[in-house]
C-alpha cells in the first residue's frame, strides 16, 4: 500500500481537490441566502454538494483499492450495464425540467449519462487496445464509432443533446490512435461551412470554396501530386449542396429558439436595437452572466459580496453558470486561476496518458483528458459568451451529485491505472 | 504530431478564454460602476430646500408638502373604481389610461398615478386610502410662495431635462432643479446635498438588504436659507404701479450695490408655477409672445439710454478738461455739424446754456459740443473714441455687470475698432458718431446698467456690482460684491452734474414730480423705437425713461425706470421713480395724486395699436403711421360643422 501511495499522481489529486474545493466555495456563495447555518444543511445546495464531496472521497478510496486489472477486464460489462441504465430511463426515468434523465432513488436522483462517459471510455479503450483492432481498417473504425455513438444516441432523445455532444470528444482519442487526419479535416470543413453559410450566405460560400479548391489544384500541380479536376468539382458540388441544405435546415427545421441562439452567437442580427432585445430575452442568461463577470473587474468583489450573485440575476448559477460567480466575486485573478488550473489538470492527464506502457491505460487516459477538456471548453465558452448556449456542467465545479461522482470515477479510474503502470510488467 | 494536437488546442483555448476575460473584466467598463449594477438600487433622501427671505426678514419662499398618489399595479386588488375616481377627481377613462401606463412601465415598481394633490384633496383621500390596495400616498416637497410678486427675481423649480442631466452629473431623472432668478443662481446653496442609500435587490427587484451594510451611504445635507437684498414692500409697490404698463424698474442701494427692487412688467404670480398646474401655466406664459411675461425687462431689454447718458458725457468732458462748470454753448434750436446734418433741440434758438442749465434743459446742442471737444482733443478720432470709450466703460456700461441673476445683456458702447469696421480706418470723424453725445445711435444699455450708472453718480464716482444676495446661512456672500469699482472720473467733477440733475427736479423737465421733504436728483429720457409690421419698419410711441437718486446729500436709493411707449420721460417713468423713492425713503405716500394717476393710467391702448391692423397715430397723435398697405392673405374661414 505504501508503494501505491508513492506511485499515485499526487499532483493530479491536488489539482482535483483544489477545483472541487473552489467549486464548493462558489456554490456556497451562489446559493447563500444570508442566514448562517450549518454547512451540512441538506436543505441547501452547498450542504448537499458537501455530502456529495464526502461520498466522492469514499468512492475514491473504493476505486483506488480495486485491482487495476478489474477495469480492463470488466469494461465490456460496465459498458453494457451503462447502456442498460440509459435504456431503463425510458421506463423508470424521472422527468426534471423537461428531460427524462434521472432515476429517483429515495430522496436522491441519479443521472446515468454522467457515468456512461466513463463506461464508454473504458469500452473504447478496451476495443482499441485489442491487438486485433486496426483503426485504419474501416470495419474496426465503424465498430469504434458504434461504441461511441450508442450511448449518445440513447441520450439525445431524453432530450439532453448537450450531454450527447460530449461524445464528440472521443474524436481526439481516435485521432491520437491513428484516425486518418482527413476525418478531422472534413469535420472542421463541415463546421466552417455551416458557420460561414449562416454568416455570408450560400453564394459567398460557393465562391470561397471554388477559390480554395482552385488554390489546392494549383499547389498540388506544383508538387506533382495528383488531384484531378473532376474530384475537386465533386467536392465543390457537395460543399455547395451542403451549404444550401444548411440554409434549409436553419430556416425550416430549426426552431426559433435555436435560430436565436445562433443569431446571438454569430451576431447575425444587424440592427443593434433588435440585437440588444435578443440579448436581454433569448440571450438573458449569457447577458446576465457576462454582466456579472464584467462587474468583477480585476480583483472581484470578494467572497459572498457578488451583488448579482446575491440577487440571483444569473439563472442556473450554481450549476451550469457557476463560472460567473467566480468572475464576479474573484475577478480576473480568480477566472484566470481557474482556467489555468483546468488547463494544468488536462495537460497533466495527457502527459500521464502518454507515459502509459499499456495501450488500454493510454487510450483511457486520453479519453479522460478529452472529456474533461470538452466539458470545460464548452461550459466556460458559453458562460463568457464565446459559444452558443449548451447545457453541460463545468467538471468538479457545478452543483450536482451525479456530475461530481461521474467525473470523480472517470478521473480516479485513470489515476489507479496510472499508479499501477509498473505492475503491468509483472 | 498526433500527440500534440489536443495539447495545443488546450493551450490555445486557455489563451483565448483568458483574452476574452481580460476584455470583459479589465477593458470593458460598462459593468463596473455600482450605479449601473442592476442588482443595486440607489434610494435618495432629499433634504429640504432652503427658504428665501427679503432684506427685512420677511419670508418670501418656503416649502409645502405635496402628495402623489402612487400605484404598484401588481398589488392592486379589485376596487370601487367609481368612488376612487370621484375622490381623485378623474374620469374612469383617465383611470384606465393611467393604470395601463403604470402597468406597461412595470407591474412591480411604483409609478406616479396622480401627481401633486392639494392639501384638501389629500385630507379627503387619506382616510379612505387603506381601502385601495396597491395604491399609496407619497409625500414630496414643493415650493410655497408667501409673496405674489418678484417672480422674475425668485425663479421657480422644475424637473431636470435631458440637457441638465448631461451637464450636471449630480442629478437623476425626475429630480428638481432651480430655473431662472435666485432659484437657478443659488441652486447649489438652496438645494443642499441629497443623501443616498444603496440597496441590494434580487432579480425580481425585491429588496434583500443594504448594500455592503451601508458603507457607501451618505446622509443628506440640508439646503441653506438665503436672505435677498430685495425689499418686498417696494417690489410689491413697483409691480402695482406697473399694472397695465410694460417696462422695468431697477432700484439699487448705491452704498452697497444691493438690488432693492427689480420689477419687470407684465409679470406673473410665482405661485402659478407650483404643483399640478405648473406645466399648463408655464406653457401659457411661455407662448405669450406679445406681453412676454417670462422676459425680465429690467435685465434683458437693451435700449439707447437717451438723455440720461448725457450726464456721462458731461462727466467725461469735465475729466478730460474740455469743459468746466462755466463753459457755455449757444443752442440754435439744435446743432448744425455739416452741410446737411442737423441735430434738433427743443431749446429756443440763441439760448446760451452752461453745464447745469444744459443738463436741466437736456440741451442736445450742449452735449454735441462737449462730445465733439472730447473726441477732437486727441490727434485722431480713433484715439479720441477709445479714450471716450474707456471712460464710459468704467461706469459698468457696455459689458455684463456681473450681478448674480442668470440672465442679462451686455449693452453696447462703440469703440474705434467698431467705427473702423463700419467706415474704414481714418474715414470717420467725431461728427459721424455724434449721436453718442445724446445716448442715441450705437449706444445701448439695459435698465440695470442705467440704475448702476445712477448709483455711480449718487456715490460721486464709484459703484458696487449690483447683487441680489444679502446673506447665506453659515456662509459669506461672494467677495466680488464687496469690491468697490472706481470710475475714471474724479469725485470733484461729479458735483456740477449732480447739481444739474437736482435742477431737473426743481426747475427743469421733472419739476412737477417733486416729493415734499426729499431732495431728489434725476434725469428724464425718451427713446425712439420701432417695430416691424408686415416686414416694414414702423415707428411706435417713444419709450419713457427716467433715472433718479435720493436724497441728494446722502443717497439711499438709485433708480432707473422705463415704460415702453410711455412717450416722454416724466410722464410715466418719472412719476413711478418719484413714488418708489418716496415709498422707500419715507415708507408712505404723500403724492396720492400722482399715485392715482398711475394706478388708473393704462397703456394697453397704445400696445394694441401695432396689432390693430389699422393705421394709427403715435406720440399723442403728433405722428401718423400708415398701416403698411400689403395684401393680407385671408385665412380660409372654417365651415361650421353640420
Amino acid at each position: 500500500m505504501s508503494d501505491f501511495l508513492k506511485k499515485v499522481d499526487w499532483f493530479s489529486i491536488l489539482l482535483y481537490a483544489l477545483l472541487v474545493f473552489i467549486g464548493w466555495l462558489n456554490i456556497y456563495s451562489a446559493s447563500f441566502t444570508g442566514e448562517l447555518g450549518s454547512v451540512l444543511n441538506a436543505e441547501t445546495y452547498y450542504g448537499k454538494q458537501l455530502v456529495f464531496i464526502i461520498v466522492s472521497c469514499v468512492l475514491i478510496v473504493l476505486i483506488l483499492s480495486v485491482e487495476a486489472k478489474f477495469y480492463e477486464r470488466f469494461s465490456s460489462i460496465i459498458y453494457l450495464v451503462s447502456l442498460l441504465s440509459l435504456l431503463g430511463l425510458y421506463v423508470f426515468g424521472k422527468n426534471v425540467n423537461g428531460a427524462t434523465s434521472w432515476y429517483a432513488i429515495g430522496g436522491m436522483t441519479l443521472q446515468p449519462s454522467e457515468f456512461a462517459k466513463a463506461a464508454t471510455a473504458l469500452a473504447l479503450a478496451k476495443f482499441l487496445s485489442d491487438i486485433q483492432t486496426d483503426i485504419q481498417n474501416p470495419k474496426d473504425l465503424f465498430r469504434a464509432f458504434i461504441i461511441i455513438s450508442l450511448p449518445a444516441l440513447l441520450i439525445i432523445p431524453q432530450p439532453d443533446p448537450g450531454s450527447a455532444l460530449v461524445y464528440a470528444a472521443f474524436f481526439f482519442v481516435l485521432y491520437r490512435e491513428g484516425l486518418h487526419p482527413m476525418y478531422l479535416l472534413v469535420g472542421l470543413f463541415v463546421v466552417v461551412l455551416f458557420v460561414s453559410t449562416l454568416l455570408y450566405g450560400t453564394i459567398w460560400v460557393f465562391l470561397g470554396c471554388a477559390l480554395l479548391l482552385g488554390l489546392v489544384y494549383y499547389f498540388s500541380k506544383k508538387k506533382k501530386k495528383k488531384v484531378s479536376i473532376p474530384q475537386l468539382t465533386i467536392i465543390l458540388i457537395i460543399a455547395t449542396a451542403f451549404s444550401y441544405s444548411v440554409n434549409f435546415i436553419y430556416n425550416s427545421v430549426f426552431e426559433q429558439r435555436h435560430r436565436d441562439r445562433f443569431s446571438l452567437w454569430l451576431r447575425l442580427e444587424d440592427d443593434p436595437l433588435k440585437l440588444n432585445q435578443i440579448r436581454k430575452t433569448i440571450g438573458y442568461n449569457t447577458y446576465q452572466s457576462e454582466s456579472a463577470i464584467g462587474s468583477g473587474g480585476f480583483m472581484g468583489k470578494g467572497f459572498l459580496e457578488g451583488t448579482r450573485t446575491k440577487g440571483n440575476f444569473v439563472p442556473e448559477q450554481h450549476t451550469d453558470y457557476i463560472f460567473s460567480t467566480v468572475g464576479e466575486e474573484w475577478g480576473f485573478v480568480g477566472t484566470s486561476a481557474v482556467i489555468l488550473l483546468f488547463s494544468m489538470l488536462i495537460l497533466r492527464l495527457l502527459f500521464l496518458a502518454e507515459r502509459q506502457k499499456s495501450a488500454f491505460s493510454r487510450i483511457y487516459g486520453y479519453s479522460v483528458a478529452s472529456i474533461i477538456f470538452f466539458h470545460f471548453a464548452i461550459n466556460v465558452g458559453m458562460v463568457i459568451g464565446l459559444l452558443p448556449t449548451v447545457g453541460i456542467p463545468l467538471p468538479f465545479f457545478s452543483y450536482g451529485g451525479s456530475g461530481l461522482l461521474g467525473f470523480t470515477v472517470l478521473l480516479f479510474i485513470f489515476l489507479k491505472l496510472d499508479a499501477n503502470r509498473i505492475n503491468e510488467w509483472m | 504530431m498526433r500527440k500534440l494536437l489536443l495539447a495545443s488546442i488546450i493551450i490555445i483555448i486557455a489563451i483565448v478564454y483568458i483574452g476574452r476575460l481580460s476584455y470583459l473584466q479589465l477593458l470593458d467598463n460598462t459593468n463596473k460602476n455600482p450605479l449601473n449594477d442592476t442588482a443595486i438600487n440607489a434610494v435618495y433622501d432629499y433634504p429640504e430646500r432652503g427658504h428665501i427671505y427679503d432684506r427685512n426678514g420677511e419670508l418670501l419662499v418656503a416649502n409645502q408638502p405635496s402628495y402623489d398618489v402612487m400605484v404598484i399595479p401588481r398589488e392592486v386588488k379589485p376596487l370601487d373604481t367609481l368612488e376612487f375616481c370621484a375622490l381623485l377627481n378623474i374620469t374612469k377613462e383617465e383611470f384606465e389610461k393611467k393604470y395601463k401606463k403604470a402597468r406597461i412601465y412595470s407591474p412591480r415598481l411604483p409609478s406616479v398615478f396622480v401627481p401633486q394633490l392639494s392639501k384638501k384633496e389629500y385630507a379627503i383621500l387619506q382616510e379612505k386610502m387603506r381601502k385601495y390596495e396597491g395604491f399609496y400616498i407619497q409625500k414630496r416637497s414643493l415650493r410655497h410662495y408667501m409673496t405674489h410678486v418678484g417672480a422674475n427675481v425668485l425663479g421657480y423649480i422644475s424637473e431636470v431635462n435631458n440637457r441638465d442631466l448631461k451637464k450636471y452629473s449630480y442629478y437623476q431623472s425626475g429630480e428638481l432643479i432651480g430655473r431662472q432668478g435666485v432659484e437657478e443662481e443659488y441652486e447649489n446653496v438652496l438645494r443642499g446635498r441629497k443623501g443616498v442609500k444603496f440597496i441590494q435587490k434580487d432579480r425580481f427587484n425585491r429588496v434583500i438588504g443594504p448594500y455592503k451594510d451601508g458603507v457607501f451611504d451618505t446622509l443628506p445635507v440640508p439646503g441653506k436659507d438665503i436672505v435677498l437684498t430685495l425689499d418686498n414692500e417696494l417690489q410689491k409697490y413697483g409691480e402695482k404701479l406697473m399694472i397695465h404698463k410694460r417696462g422695468g424698474i431697477v432700484a439699487l442701494d448705491p452704498k452697497t450695490g444691493e438690488i432693492l427692487a427689480l420689477v419687470s412688467a407684465p409679470s406673473y404670480d410665482p405661485d402659478l408655477l407650483v404643483g399640478r398646474k405648473r406645466s399648463k401655466n408655464y406653457t401659457e406664459l411661455y407662448y405669450d409672445s406679445i406681453a412676454k411675461p417670462l422676459y425680465d425687462r429690467g435685465l434683458n431689454a437693451m435700449y439707447p439710454p437717451g438723455s440720461p447718458f448725457k450726464t456721462v458725457n458731461a462727466l467725461i468732458g469735465l475729466q478730460e478738461g474740455v469743459i468746466d462748470e462755466s463753459t457755455t454753448f449757444t443752442c440754435y434750436h439744435g446743432y448744425r455739424y455739416g452741410r446737411n446734418s442737423f441735430m434738433g433741440c427743443h431749446c429756443p434758438s440763441g439760448t446760451r446754456n452752461n453745464l447745469r442749465r444744459g443738463i436741466e434743459a437736456s440741451c442736445n446742442a450742449y452735449f454735441a459740443n462737449t462730445y465733439r471737444r472730447i473726441i477732437e482733443k486727441y490727434p485722431t478720432s480713433a484715439e479720441g473714441m477709445n479714450a471716450w470709450e474707456k471712460h464710459v466703460e468704467s461706469f459698468g456700461l457696455g459689458n455684463y455687470l456681473g450681478y448674480d441673476l442668470p440672465t442679462g445683456q451686455s449693452g453696447k458702447i462703440p469703440d474705434a475698432d467698431y467705427y473702423n469696421s463700419v467706415y474704414g480706418e481714418r474715414r470717420w470723424f467725431a461728427t459721424n458718431t455724434l449721436s453718442n453725445a445724446i445716448g442715441q445711435g450705437e449706444v445701448l444699455s439695459t435698465p440695470i446698467q442705467l440704475a448702476n450708472l445712477t448709483a455711480t453718480i449718487a456715490n460721486r464716482g464709484y459703484y458696487y456690482t449690483p447683487h441680489i444676495i444679502k446673506e447665506i446661512e453659515n456662509d459669506t456672500i461672494p467677495n466680488k460684491f464687496l469690491e468697490k469699482h472706481q470710475t475714471t472720473i474724479d469725485t470733484k467733477n461729479f458735483e456740477p452734474v449732480v447739481q444739474g440733475m437736482y435742477d431737473v427736479y426743481n426747475k427743469g423737465t421733472a419739476s412737477l414730480l417733486r416729493i415734499p421733504g426729499i431732495n431728489i436728483a434725476g434725469k428724464t429720457g425718451t427713446a425712439e423705437n420701432f417695430t416691424k409690421i408686415e416686414g416694414e419698419r414702423v415707428q411706435l410711441t417713444d419709450h419713457s425713461i427716467f433715472v433718479a437718486f435720493a436724497p441728494v446729500e446722502d443717497p439711499k436709493i438709485a433708480i432707473a425706470v422705463f415704460v415702453e411707449n410711455g412717450y416722454w420721460g416724466s410722464r410715466w417713468a418719472g412719476r413711478i421713480a418719484s413714488l418708489m423713492i418716496e415709498k422707500y425713503v419715507k415708507g408712505e405716500i404723500t403724492r396720492t395724486d400722482m399715485e392715482n394717476y398711475l394706478l388708473k393710467g393704462s397703456l394697453e391702448e397704445e400696445y394694441a395699436k401695432p396689432l390693430s391692423g389699422e393705421s394709427f397715430r403715435i406720440n399723442d397723435g403728433k405722428t401718423f403711421v400708415k398701416w403698411p398697405e400689403k395684401e393680407v392673405i385671408k385665412q380660409p374661414t372654417k365651415k361650421p360643422l353640420p
